[in-house]
């Protein structure tokens, strides 16, 4: 996927933080990116920190390629991975925010609502993170109103719903023919999600970072649109991906 | 049948085909040809629910009100500038009078604004991008709603926190005088979100607005709780006491009106001291030879305890030997609030004497022996 404005790779903020941990303690462990894991490929070392997750229930077997290791009670998630899928989201996040289309932020997880909502409002994107109503996007005519328009893009910051099911959202997505970015930890199904990022969707700092990158991504995007259109009067989007 | 089935589906097509957001007016064309029955044309009116009035609508309805207004007051001969609704349904009563029963059968002209129902206005803008950032949830207004009320709790515990890493945190904080009011109850909600809201909805505020105001901090969002507060009416003395007035001799009388089914009566109290009751010129106890009348009313000066002290004047007209006893009851007890507290006016009250009797003798129907009485039912 070509992106447009540059190369995403230096472009993607990773803020790192690098915080060392004392203890591993399941579910309480936490960390950010640190920018010497994007540019390095074995940036695994046993000092580096790293983010574990917690097996509450049977991590998913689907889960088994992006996972760096797995013991009885932890699944390590392979940063490398992670970073390469969360470089195409970001790209894919921005390309949409770019052709100015409806991007969707879905999580169930109530102790992030508020974050999420947060977020999609300084975007000026939307987002969703009550109780899905069955038909909001297949019966999108007759709950909405005739005319309405669909998002273009979803992005699940926690792939779950509060009975630990995966999103209706997720499936629905995929009847309409809507791109998908989610987040899946590793007691997630990655199947169905057009780009899967794995990572934690537990910790607070998480989730943090995740939703500081995509609203930068997206801001970035909707301001290159702006420059764009003042330079050249209406752009076309198609002739950007050059 | 076939061309049913053949129009189903190309509704069908149709549908799936805008849902992938790539209208085909050709193929919609395709599909209206396939079905040229009349009969199949015809809309299911009720399914589209309540008619929809677009706000240029209701814009052009309020002009034409205002203009019409101007025309009604000329044709009164009243100034068009300051004409009100209670002058505008004065002419209207004048200019079209209606002998119809059913108040809501009259004519009317009211602005276009408490006649049309109140509508959501189209959600999105010319590029089909909504304008509310919680539109893709359904319930955008309450969502938001909840929404902004859990930000302003965060922002309550954040002040807290910073005060007690300060060292500032007070145990007794400034606290919001509640006063007697209640919560919105859902219907005042649902109208103020101008949306519907299911039970579990409605409780959730409740429980987020009761854990605002357990915390001890939260004087800050004082202003925004009590706009959620409505203030509970006191229930009781709605009362008018009538005034207490001093005659020629200095005596203090007061005078009231009471009413039962067909009795209309008044009576004038006076604080003389002696308890002598006259009821139309006549001594009480020939007009009410009953105990029972009579006992209805001695019964507000035996509940106030001043069985020996007042003089009554009554007179009453209507009605049966009970009914007139009823109303000079209620009559008595309406006087005797100005020569006594207010608590025992509200004691008066409680035990009902200040209550005029709603019944009144029901209609008999047409096709029934009498108001209840159905007639004899015969097998054969």
């Amino acid at each position: 996927m070509e992106n447009i404005w540059g190369s995403v790779k230096s472009s993607v903020p990773v803020t790192g933080r690098i915080r060392m941990l004392e203890t591993v303690r399941p579910r309480l462990s936490s960390s950010s990116f640190a920018n010497r894991v994007l540019k390095q490929s074995d940036s695994f070392s046993s000092s580096a920190p790293f983010l574990t997750m917690v097996q509450c229930l049977p991590s998913s077997r689907l889960m088994e390629p992006y996972l760096y290791a797995s013991s009885l009670d932890h699944d390590v998630i392979d940063l490398d991975k992670t970073a390469e899928h969360l470089r195409l989201a970001l790209n894919v996040t921005a390309q949409t925010a770019y052709r100015s289309g409806i991007i969707l932020f879905v999580s169930r997880r109530r102790q992030f609502c508020h974050l999420v909502e947060t977020t999609a409002k300084d975007c000026g994107e939307y987002a969703h993170t009550r109780y899905w109503q069955g038909g909001l996007l297949t019966n999108a005519h007759i709950q909405y109103g005739p005319g309405v328009r669909l998002p273009d893009l979803i992005v699940f910051l926690s792939t779950l719903n509060n009975v630990f099911q995966q999103h209706v959202a997720i499936r629905d997505a995929v009847k309409m023919n809507i791109p998908t970015i989610g987040v899946v930890d590793s007691n997630c199904n990655p199947s169905l999600i057009t780009y899967p990022v794995p990572g934690n969707d537990d910790t607070p700092v998480a989730m943090e970072l995740y939703c500081r990158l995509f609203k930068m991504a997206i801001n970035r995007a909707k301001d290159k649109r702006r420059q764009m259109e003042l330079l050249y009067g209406l752009s076309e989007p198609s002739s950007a991906s050059s | 049948m076939a061309a049913s089935r053949v129009c189903l589906v190309g509704t069908l097509l149709g549908k799936s085909i805008n849902c992938a957001s790539t209208t085909n007016p050709f193929t919609l064309q395709l599909c209206r040809q396939i079905c040229g029955t009349p009969a199949l044309h015809r809309k299911n009116l009720a399914s589209l629910g309540p008619e929809k009035f677009t706000a240029e609508f209701i814009q052009k309805q309020i002009e034409e009100f205002e203009i019409g207004k101007r025309h009604l007051a000329n044709m009164m001969g009243e100034d068009p500038e300051n004409f009100t609704q209670e002058d505008i349904d004065r002419s209207i009563a004048y200019l079209f009078p209606s002998g119809l029963f059913e108040k809501k059968a009259r004519p009317l002209m009211k602005h276009p604004d408490e006649i049309f129902p109140k509508q959501k206005a189209v959600q999105w803008g010319p590029d089909r991008r909504p304008f509310h950032f919680l539109f893709y949830t359904g319930k955008q207004s309450y969502y938001s709603f909840m929404h902004e009320l859990y930000g302003k709790v965060l922002n309550i515990e954040k002040h807290q926190d910073r005060l007690r890493a300060k060292g500032l945190f007070s145990a007794e904080p400034k606290q919001i005088s509640l006063g007697a009011s209640r919560w919105l109850t859902k219907e005042e909600l649902e109208a103020s979100l101008v949306e519907t809201i299911s039970t579990q909805d409605y409780q959730r505020f409740i429980q987020l607005m009761e854990r605002m105001l357990s915390m001890p901090y939260c004087s800050l969002e004082e202003e925004f709780i009590l706009r959620h507060r409505q203030q509970l009416e006191a229930q009781s003395m709605h009362q008018v006491v009538p005034p207490l007035q001093k005659d020629d001799r200095g005596v203090d009388f007061s005078a009231a009106e009471g009413r039962r089914k067909t009795s209309k009566s008044s009576v004038v109290v006076r604080d003389c001291g002696s308890g002598c009751i006259t009821v139309n010129g006549k001594d009480y106890l020939h007009y009410f030879p009953v105990l029972q009348d009579r006992e209805q009313l001695m019964f507000p000066l035996q509940f106030a305890g001043m069985l020996g002290r007042f003089d009554l004047e009554c007179t009453v007209s209507g009605g049966g030997r009970s009914s007139q006893a009823g109303a000079l009851r209620l009559a008595i007890s309406r006087a005797l609030l100005s020569f006594v507290t207010e608590r025992e006016g509200e004691a008066m009250r409680q035990a009902g004497l200040l209550t005029p009797d709603p019944r009144v003798r029901e209609r008999k129907k047409p096709g029934q022996e009498g108001a209840r009485r159905k007639f004899t039912w015969k097998k054969r």
